[in-house]
């Protein structure tokens, strides 16, 4: 076992544990943002560098800092290493320049986007972004584009993370997805405009932080905050059949993957589960999923932020320690 | 003055052909290293040479060469970086064109301390003309058993192929050069894991320059005592120089380490002054990714001592008053030369060359790019020039690899040294 302090918080960890797993055992406001990583896509993370944190202390053995920021979702830890998160101010600083970043060829077109309300965007920009912009220039543009019958593509908001295209690689057989072109003219495209049609290929949706990748059956059908999200259940042949069903009476509007406190899908669902049964009929509902992660769906009411606080979950919540 | 210990035989009429370069002495330096060395006492006299990498780091080769895992069974890969991209650097290319088999010996016995069996030499795409120079020579050195089975009847085996790359500045970066030579998209790595545990093919790899490889082989030759003494300090032996810009003799100039930065920009023997007479504006030391230098600082540290050509000196001072010796590609501005367009040039190159994988890097390229475009172009503000530097201060050392701080860099040395010519063009 590793000793590694987060924040002044010490814990234990396995070996290969990288410094952001570490905080998320920890768990609370210690735990840095994570745009690209997730951690049932192997290889995501290390692109967004907004968990950027700063290692004070190397090891017991090697107690020189690192030299620069390290990603904590790519760096793992060391026996007795010393890690800052919000409580370094160089730390707070990069991030906001991250989001800065992230932002200026957003469109930030939020009030027409499906993703609005559960975007990862949104809340670190949030926690991080800057009031103003500071760019007069005109932001990138695509046209949008259907990948398939049930994905839409807006690449205008797109943030390169990398999830969709690891998601296409590992969960589908045939890859017809990827990244074309480079730097800031880079955009995902699937190759010569296939369409992506494996069983499989709405878990982009799910993994997709932004709403670059959005659900053709439920665009514009309704924003996601009058939605009840509630556990449901089936039979199915293809996957667990564990989803959350998201529902304005008995009428179910949408099916996603059940996601954690950080985002994350706890398991991948099949594109008959999330695009064809929408009918309460073929569900067993469970009963009303409590959204962990903070965010303006909790259950059909708002949260109370303070503009400047950090996302965080609401359970069990640590502060960092001065 | 100084010698030539790379370049010395690079005007022998015939020297690219295997007979000619023997004849003058060629492969006496592999022949030595194989014959009566160990592998291990190769990198001995590595480490003794204090040979410092010529790619643009300058980190200690023979220590480079120690991280490698010697403990892993599977097989050890050396890969020559001969993926010079930079603006303003062109010594490798004229290194490959004169001297093929300086680096083929080189590679003999770098492969030979390392314990490599395969090693690849990966070129831009753009030298196409050199892979069939290089692969000739390969040819030759093979049919003169100085490559493939046995080499020289000892056990020692090694086979060089020379990869082509597309075109792409961003796979000059060891990470990235190793994701293209796989195959793939050159993307960089997310390090750890380093390429000395996880390099090519998830094998133990050192990635070397072509000049630090093309320098093992005179390093054996003249033994690694005798080699650490040419030069001044830490930075032992010769650097091969890229000089171009506003002077009347660009070109590629081999150069003992501590040649004063005078000299060399006035020396005949060197660049040979400013052109038609001009005055000296201001020095890009490194290769288009390093701070720039005005006139004074380049001759003189702000200590007021003469700078010379190490990689100490050109960094003292840090990023304030000082730069870096980088790759060695030494670009002069005369004092016609505008700062700001040079700026907006070098960040359209590398807004055109990030991999795009890291956000700072992406994004900030670009920004960065338009904002100087505006400003050149007459409609810049004056916030602009603090954006800039924001801008800049963001991207550095929070990417993935170090392309971002090479964007950086030069933006935010330009408005340090030349401000009042960034708010001239605003007004």
């Amino acid at each position: 076992m590793l000793k590694v302090t987060i924040d002044n918080i010490e814990i234990r960890v396995e070996e290969g544990t990288t410094i952001l797993q570490a905080a998320r055992m920890i768990g609370g406001k210690v735990v840095p943002p994570a745009m690209c990583y997730y951690s049932k896509l192997k290889g995501s993370g290390g692109k967004c560098r907004s968990c950027l944190v700063k290692v004070v202390k190397g090891s017991a053995k090697d107690t020189r800092p690192m030299p620069k920021l390290v990603a904590s979702c790519s760096t793992p830890v060391q026996d007795g290493m010393v890690v800052e998160n919000t409580i370094s101010e160089e730390v707070q600083e990069a991030r906001k320049g991250v989001v800065e970043f992230l932002l200026i060829n957003h469109p930030l077109d939020c009030p027409v986007c499906d993703q609005a309300g559960e975007c990862d965007l949104q809340d670190l920009s949030f926690g991080f972004g800057m009031e103003e912009t500071s760019t007069v220039e005109p932001r990138r543009e695509y046209p949008v584009v259907d990948i398939g019958k049930l994905i839409k593509l807006h690449m205008n908001r797109c943030i390169h993370c990398y999830r969709c295209v690891l998601a296409a690689e590992q969960l589908t057989k045939k890859r017809a997805h990827g990244m074309l072109y480079r730097g800031d003219t880079m955009e995902i495209s699937t190759f010569i405009q296939t369409a992506i049609d494996s069983d499989f290929s709405g878990n982009m949706i799910d993994v997709c932080p932004v709403g670059a990748l959005t659900d053709r059956t439920f665009r514009f059908k309704s924003r996601v905050w009058f939605l009840n999200p509630m556990n449901a259940h089936r039979e199915c042949s293809k996957c667990g059949g564990r989803v959350t069903a998201w529902m304005f009476g008995n009428e179910i509007y949408r099916i996603t993957g059940r996601k954690d406190q950080f985002g994350e899908v706890e398991e991948f669902i099949c594109n008959e589960c999330r695009f064809e049964k929408k009918d309460i009929n073929d569900w067993v509902i469970e009963g009303e999923r409590k959204i962990k992660r903070q965010s303006v769906i909790s259950g059909n009411h708002y949260e109370h932020l303070k503009k400047g606080s950090i996302i965080h979950p609401i359970e069990g919540t640590t502060e960092p320690q001065e | 003055m100084g010698r030539a210990i790379l370049l010395d035989k690079a005007n022998i009429p015939g020297i690219r052909a295997f007979g000619v370069y023997r004849a003058h002495g060629g492969y006496n330096a592999a022949g030595k290293g194989l014959l009566e060395m160990t592998p291990a006492q190769v990198q001995q006299e590595v480490i003794k040479s204090g040979l410092r990498g010529r790619g643009g780091a300058g980190f200690p080769t023979g220590l480079k060469w120690s991280f490698l895992d010697r403990k892993s069974t599977r097989p050890r890969y050396l890969v020559c970086n001969a993926d010079e991209s930079e603006p303003g650097t062109f010594k490798d290319r004229y290194l490959m064109e004169k001297l093929p088999h300086l680096l083929i010996e080189g590679l003999i016995l770098s492969s030979y301390a390392l314990g490599v069996r395969t090693c690849y030499i990966y070129i831009r795409g753009e030298f196409k003309y050199l892979v069939g120079i290089l692969e000739t020579a390969i040819r030759e050195a093979k049919k003169n058993n100085y490559l493939g089975e046995k080499i020289l009847g000892t056990d020692f085996s090694l086979e060089i192929y020379v990869h082509p790359g597309a075109g792409a500045y961003i796979c000059g970066e060891e990470t990235a050069l190793l994701e293209s030579l796989e195959g793939k998209r050159g993307n960089p790595r997310i390090k750890p894991p380093f390429p000395a545990y996880k390099g090519l093919y998830d094998c133990p790899t050192v990635v070397n320059n072509v000049e630090t490889l093309a320098a093992v082989a005179p390093v054996i030759g003249m033994g690694g005592e005798t080699y650490s003494k040419l030069g001044f300090g830490k930075s032992t032996g010769t650097k091969l120089m890229s000089a171009c810009g506003n002077i009347n003799k660009p070109g590629v100039y081999e150069i003992e380490m501590g040649l004063p930065v005078e000299d060399f920009i006035y020396s005949d023997e060197y660049c040979g002054g400013i052109k038609n007479g001009k005055m000296l504006k201001a020095v890009i030391p490194g290769g288009s990714s390093v701070p720039i230098l005005p006139a004074d600082l380049i001759l003189n540290t702000s200590r007021g001592e003469a700078r010379l050509l190490t990689y100490e000196s050109l960094a003292e001072g840090g990023f304030e008053s000082g730069s870096m010796l980088g790759s060695g590609g030494f670009i002069v501005y005369d004092e016609d030369a505008c700062i700001v367009r040079n700026t907006w040039n070098l960040t359209r190159f590398y807004r055109h060359e990030s991999c795009g994988q890291c956000s700072p890097c992406r994004e900030g390229t670009g920004w960065m790019e338009r904002i100087l475009y505006r400003i050149e172009h007459g409609k810049g503000r004056m916030s602009d020039i603090d954006l800039l530097v924001r801008v800049a201060k963001n991207i550095e050392g929070n990417t993935i690899c170090p392309l971002g701080d090479a964007a950086a860099w030069p933006v935010a040395s330009a408005i340090r040294h030349f401000r009042g010519e960034f708010e001239a063009h605003i007004k």
